[in-house]
């Protein structure tokens, strides 16, 4: 018995001194790489390729899961409102449901699935293909090359792809609600307009950078840090999306702990 | 020139190279033989700091490698990689041409495209290559373009790490000849990595055998034959019976 208790507690133990170093090698590399942002050489070429990746990019899928998104909560709203006879309080709902919540959020995981896939996988293939030594032999830190411009450009992408989610998810509402629910669309639009603070949008953008500077960290991580052969890029990819995905919907919380209830 | 002095390096369990020294003077030719999995790549890749030694130091010309400026030091050396390691996303002059477009060395676009074609033409490439992707090229042709990569920026000492895996006998000699070649022109120091001994004949000045993680024999390649050493013989004879434990 005694045996069986110190060997569960062995391995608890490991598990905890496992799980806090993997998060301190994830702050360093972090920590890392923000230390490159101010200090040149900037590869400005490879910054603007990643912002079309993060940015450009990334607006249809952005942009047709918001509509559909801010469509269905229109309907869900009326229909839940309609119970206390409530039902006039969707343009509201609408606009702070997707600004505060789901616009970053929706954004943030599709991000998670379209680029930090995406990145993860070209650097696991990149490492096992020996690129990345070849870009040390060739004097460039990749850090700086790979890195870098694709964090960068996930922080500067975030807040412009929440901003559109934002708005075409409450346009999805107003058509849904002026067209099906028999809303008047100019008392809908002004119900919006006023019932939206400025907090409310500028935690919408500083969830949009925490997310997309989370997203393509952990793209990065994991794919300079992969395994060998197709079967280390196929689990630093699967990592990757996970660990983002998690990351995002804890420093949701964290964020609007921060901001809603200060 | 480059000393490696008792270099020791082990992955988990696995005491990958256990004390190796050994010399390779400057315009030499040196070529390291041995079995799969003797360290032979990670010997390389120690000196150029891709790979960190548990124990042991690393001198160029009588500097630790350790306490050098990374990206001067770095710009005295080019490799060629055993899978060629271009850059996919990029077409083959940018490969070539990516150390004279960016840091120290950096050139202006046109003469740096200019220098990326007339290397390609020296490894035997057509011009039009050049604005091709390297996932367009057979395996000759992308070993080439790494070795027109290699030699770009006109680097001191060049690194050649199983230079003709997976090409067929004939490219094989091809890219031996090539790399013959380019080091008596450039009058480079060379350090190529193989379990060829066609490779061995044509490249090398010098031939040192790894295993066991240590230097079991250094010489010149003409004695190579007549080492006495049996480990090198088998090795040089491809016999599956001797000292060199394999496995069937």
């Amino acid at each position: 018995m005694n045996a069986q208790m110190i060997l569960i507690v062995r391995a608890l133990g490991r598990l905890c001194i496992d799980a806090i170093s993997a998060l301190g090698r994830l702050v360093l590399f972090a920590l890392a790489t923000l230390s490159h942002v101010f200090r040149p050489p900037f590869y400005l070429r490879e910054f603007f390729t990643a912002l079309l990746n993060v940015g450009y990019l990334s607006l249809p899928v952005v942009g047709l899961t918001a509509l559909f998104t801010g469509a269905a909560l229109a309907l869900q709203i009326y229909s839940g409102g309609s119970r206390f006879n409530a039902p006039e309080v969707v343009p509201q709902i609408v606009a702070i449901g997707m600004v505060r919540e789901l616009g970053p959020v929706l954004v943030g995981l599709m991000i998670a699935a379209r680029v930090t896939s995406s990145i993860a996988a070209e650097m696991a293939t990149m490492k096992v293909t020996e690129q990345i030594d070849a870009l040390v032999t060739l004097s460039t830190a990749p850090m700086k090359y790979l890195v870098m411009p694709r964090v960068l450009a996930g922080l500067m992408a975030g807040p412009v792809l929440v901003a559109v989610a934002d708005s075409i998810g409450i346009f999805g509402g107003f058509i849904v609600a002026t067209q099906t629910l028999g809303f008047n669309p100019a008392t809908y639009i002004l119900n919006t307009m006023n019932f939206l603070t400025s907090a409310d949008i500028l935690s919408s953008m500083a969830k949009g950078m925490a997310f997309g500077f989370i997203a393509t960290l952990m793209g990065c991580y994991y794919g300079l840090n992969s395994g060998r052969g197709a079967q280390g890029v196929g689990a630093a990819t699967k990592a990757s999306v996970q660990a983002a995905a998690v990351l995002i919907l804890a420093a949701n919380f964290l964020l609007t702990a921060v901001f809603f209830t200060a | 020139m480059i000393t490696f002095e008792n270099i020791h390096k082990s992955f988990g369990s696995n005491h990958v190279l256990r004390g190796v020294n050994l010399t390779v003077e400057r315009g030499e030719s040196m070529v390291i033989v041995g079995g799969s999995g003797t360290g032979k790549s990670v010997l390389i890749k120690t000196v150029l700091g891709l790979i960190q030694p548990d124990k042991g130091r690393i001198l160029v010309d009588g500097q630790d490698v350790t306490k050098v400026k990374r990206d001067a030091f770095l710009s005295r050396f080019g490799m060629l990689f055993q899978g060629g390691a271009l850059f996919d996303s990029m077409p083959v002059w940018q490969n070539v041409a990516f150390r004279l477009q960016r840091g120290a060395l950096k050139r202006p676009l046109a003469e740096a495209r200019e220098i990326a074609i007339e290397k390609l033409r020296r490894v035997g490439l057509a011009p039009d290559v050049a604005d091709r992707f390297p996932a367009e090229l057979s395996g000759g042709m992308q070993k080439r373009v790494s070795l027109a990569r290699a030699i770009a920026a006109e680097p001191e000492i060049i690194f050649f790490d199983e230079p003709t895996t997976g090409l067929d006998p004939i490219m094989s000699g091809v890219i031996n000849e090539l790399i013959r070649e380019i080091v008596v022109e450039m009058g480079v120091t060379a350090m190529t990595i193989t379990h060829d001994m066609t490779s061995v004949h044509t490249i090398a000045d010098k031939v040192a055998m790894l295993h066991r993680g240590t230097i079991q024999w250094c010489g010149r390649q003409t004695d190579m034959a007549q080492s006495g050493d049996p480990y090198v013989e088998q090795f040089v004879n491809g016999r599956a019976e001797g000292p060199i434990e394999t496995l069937r």
